[in-house]
């Protein structure tokens, strides 16, 4: 289970070094927004070697890209590939023909390094109006398309508006992508909190994003990794019923009975898919047993 | 009777200074304090030779001091720290005979026993009266506590306050009695306040140094030591405030409410004492200006001198009821043996202070420190220098992993227990290595510059001068 990723900036040594320590679920080197053109060959050597020598195996690794509009993506790519990264980020998604671009380079790439065809999966960054208003027809263009990811800042001056803690400006958006991920059934991720000192402030986003749906969150403060963690994983009470649920489907069904209540409240299929899925999840982050 | 006399030369005068004996300063004032400097002018002017310097601490401006030791003005030194200006002298051979580095409390405890009788001190006053009732906790040079000039006033066979604020007979709370004093001198500044205490002590906002942190506090917690009543001493580096800063979210998450807080006191002890973390704070220096502040109004923080902070010779001292200490360190051995005295070039650029005493007495002695610094992994075969032995430390908190000493295994079981990665520390030194390379052995030369006086009186290691 992925709840949260760590943006890290591909310039910065002393903190890709220590990327796996740092408590994020996955890590995004960052090639692009994070380094200055004049940088952008040797942030590329840096976190090639970062996923070649270091042990990163137990998180999942992104890298972000640029965009496929610049000179710079084919050379990412290049560099990055034969080292298999869970996933490449690809930033300023706006329609499916951007998929495709970088889908079509990636086959490619991974035919000459005789590896499987889409094992490096695409996370798409949404942040145009245009990005977002496409999430879904991006998201199902190709079966690489592992999960998308709404960024909010650039999508915020995009539509002319000021960026606020509260995310009011940024319902639709969320809405849309947590619809359209759903339904293209790909996980999504919420845009990172940007005040990193504001410890309350992280927890109450990150609460929002999941209530939401949003699979995860992303960070660019180590900071606000623990807080991510714990929003997006199961609450005891959560577990616990759970579990109940899953006894009492399975005491009806021993007792031949159809309709079951708990608590006075009847279960049906999707409380007992949702149930499942807390188990899975409690299960994989060691908080509870198989059911 | 007055005690004022019109300068320190007739200070000295009266004093009865001879070639030969033991001076002593305490180190309050930090690298902001001119009573050293001035006071040894006086000395080298007056043509005295051959003298032993005692002083608690020495900073970079002290460095006129080396031209003393150059001109035999001085010949010995002891101390219990030195930062790399005046230590990197040392290392390359500047005295004849090796500096004797002991702990905060092994100074006070050979003081107080008489092992180092002290001939006369000097002790740098914020505040006076001309009976020489002083204190460190108001005027323009305040630096709160004076600590570690207590047991100098207690035991020197004269003592000299200097002062650049006289006050009104009797000065009220004093921290030295006149009882002690016999002269009193009046001097224009005795410190620049912007080097005695610094405005305010940050947390690190380094994500490592807040990932060690974090951890720092939660081994804390699985320890069982964190309950109503515990005791807590940290330094005033970023990584180990900000442990303190998460462990007071628990401590006022689960409403637990400690006995005290010890130290060397930060305005963060200072504001975990207003929120209901402890009942006290003892404190022998203070960092900061809010622990300034707060030793002078609040009664609940508590000025201790040296020898009850952490003396091994007293009946007690405030460290053997010490829960849990967090420490640092600059190397750190497979044994645990911790090095706080030399860089890793071997120039010193330090020393115990409290580091053995706290290490000693606390029930849970941790040192956070990174993986590696530049290129230099934390972890090696042999430290340069034993600073701490191994015996006394308990656990090594770095980002790639927690490593418990052997002779804790219930402490491994519980910090295993509390889900923290828990790593062997043999395992840790080649996870560094794999990174960073073995370094080649650090090479000195055949001089012994310094010797190590642990606070039981042993010398584990000596300092050999840098080649």
């Amino acid at each position: 289970m992925k709840r949260s990723m760590l943006f890290i900036p591909g310039n910065t040594p002393n903190l890709l070094i220590n990327g796996n320590c740092l408590g994020a679920d996955m890590v995004i080197f960052d090639l692009e927004d994070a380094v200055s053109p004049d940088e952008k060959d040797s942030a590329r050597v840096l976190v090639r070697n970062t996923i070649k020598y270091l042990n990163f195996k137990s998180l999942g690794t992104i890298v972000r890209i640029n965009s496929v509009d610049t000179d710079y993506w084919k050379k990412d790519l290049d560099e990055i590939m034969p080292y298999t990264p869970d996933m490449i980020m690809l930033p300023k998604t706006g329609c499916p023909a951007d998929v495709l671009k970088a889908d079509a380079y990636m086959t490619e790439l991974e035919k000459k390094l005789g590896l499987a065809k889409n094992t490096v999966k695409l996370m798409l960054l949404m942040e145009t109006a245009m990005g977002v208003e496409n999430a879904y027809a991006s998201a199902s263009a190709s079966d690489r398309v592992g999960a998308i990811f709404l960024g909010a800042e650039d999508l915020t001056a995009d539509l002319r508006c000021k960026r606020t803690k509260e995310g009011r400006e940024i319902e639709y958006a969320r809405q849309r992508m947590v619809v359209a991920a759903r339904a293209a059934n790909v996980d999504v991720y919420d845009t990172p909190f940007t005040d990193v000192n504001d410890d309350e402030g992280i927890r109450i986003d990150a609460e929002t994003a999941k209530a939401m749906g949003f699979t995860g969150k992303a960070s660019i403060s180590p900071r606000h990794v623990d807080a991510i963690n714990e929003v997006f994983s199961p609450s005891e009470k959560d577990i616990n019923y759970a579990y109940e649920v899953m006894d009492a489907i399975r005491l009806a069904k021993e007792q031949g009975r159809g309709a079951i209540a708990l608590h006075g409240k009847m279960i049906d299929a999707p409380i007992v898919a949702r149930a499942q899925q807390t188990i899975a999840a409690a299960v994989e982050l060691g908080l509870g047993r198989e059911a | 009777m007055t005690k004022l006399v019109k300068n320190i030369r007739e200070a000295i005068e009266l004093s009865g200074l001879r070639d030969g004996q033991t001076i002593s300063f305490h180190h309050h004032l930090r690298n902001g304090d001119f009573v050293l400097n001035m006071v040894m002018e006086e000395i080298a002017d007056m043509g005295f030779r051959d003298l032993t310097v005692n002083a608690s601490s020495l900073f970079d401006c002290h460095r006129p001091l080396l031209t003393d030791i150059e001109n035999h003005v001085v010949t010995r030194l002891m101390t219990d720290y030195v930062s790399a200006g005046i230590g990197h002298a040392i290392s390359e051979g500047i005295m004849d005979t090796p500096v004797e580095f002991r702990t905060h409390g092994g100074r006070a405890a050979d003081i107080c026993s008489g092992e180092t009788p002290i001939d006369v001190a000097f002790i740098a006053a914020p505040s006076s009266d001309p009976m020489g009732n002083c204190t460190g906790k108001f005027g323009k040079s305040a630096c709160g506590s004076l600590g570690y000039a207590m047991p100098d006033a207690m035991h020197a066979k004269k003592v000299v306050v200097i002062t650049d604020n006289l006050c009104d007979y009797p000065l009220q709370g004093w921290s030295i009695p006149e009882t002690c004093v016999d002269y009193v001198v009046v001097v224009d500044a005795i410190g620049d306040p912007k080097g005695i205490v610094s405005g305010t002590t940050k947390i690190t906002r380094d994500p490592v140094g807040l990932v060690m942190a974090k951890n720092a506090a939660k081994v804390i917690k699985a320890s069982g030591l964190l309950k109503d009543g515990f005791s807590f001493q940290t330094g005033a580096g970023g990584a180990s405030l900000a442990a303190a800063s998460f462990l007071k979210d628990m401590i006022l998450k689960e409403g637990i409410c400690g006995s005290f807080g010890l130290g060397g006191i930060t305005g963060y002890m200072v504001d975990m004492l207003n929120e209901g973390c402890f009942k006290n704070l003892m404190d022998v220096q203070c960092f900061d200006l809010k622990a300034v502040e707060s030793i002078k109004n609040d009664p609940r923080h508590i000025e201790i001198a040296a020898d009850q902070y952490a003396s091994a010779k007293a009946r007690s001292s405030v460290t053997d009821n010490l829960d849990i200490v967090i420490l640092g360190a600059t190397e750190v051995d497979t044994d645990f043996n911790v090095n706080v005295h030399t860089d890793s070039t071997g120039y010193l650029m330090g020393g115990s202070g409290g580091h053995s005493d706290t290490a000693a007495g606390a029930k849970l002695s941790m040192i956070i420190a990174p993986m590696f610094r530049a290129r230099l992994p934390i972890v090696c075969d042999h430290v340069a220098a034993v600073s701490t032995p191994g015996k006394d430390i308990d656990v090594l908190v770095t980002q790639g992993g927690i490593a418990v000493n052997p002779s804790r295994e219930d402490l491994a079981e519980a910090i295993k227990a509390a889900g923290l990665p828990l790593i062997g520390i043999n395992e840790l030194k080649a996870k560094a290595e794999a990174l960073t390379g073995k370094p080649a052995p650090l090479a000195h030369g055949d001089k012994v510059v310094a010797k190590i006086i642990y606070r039981d009186g042993t010398e584990p290691s000596p300092i050999y001068s840098v080649k």
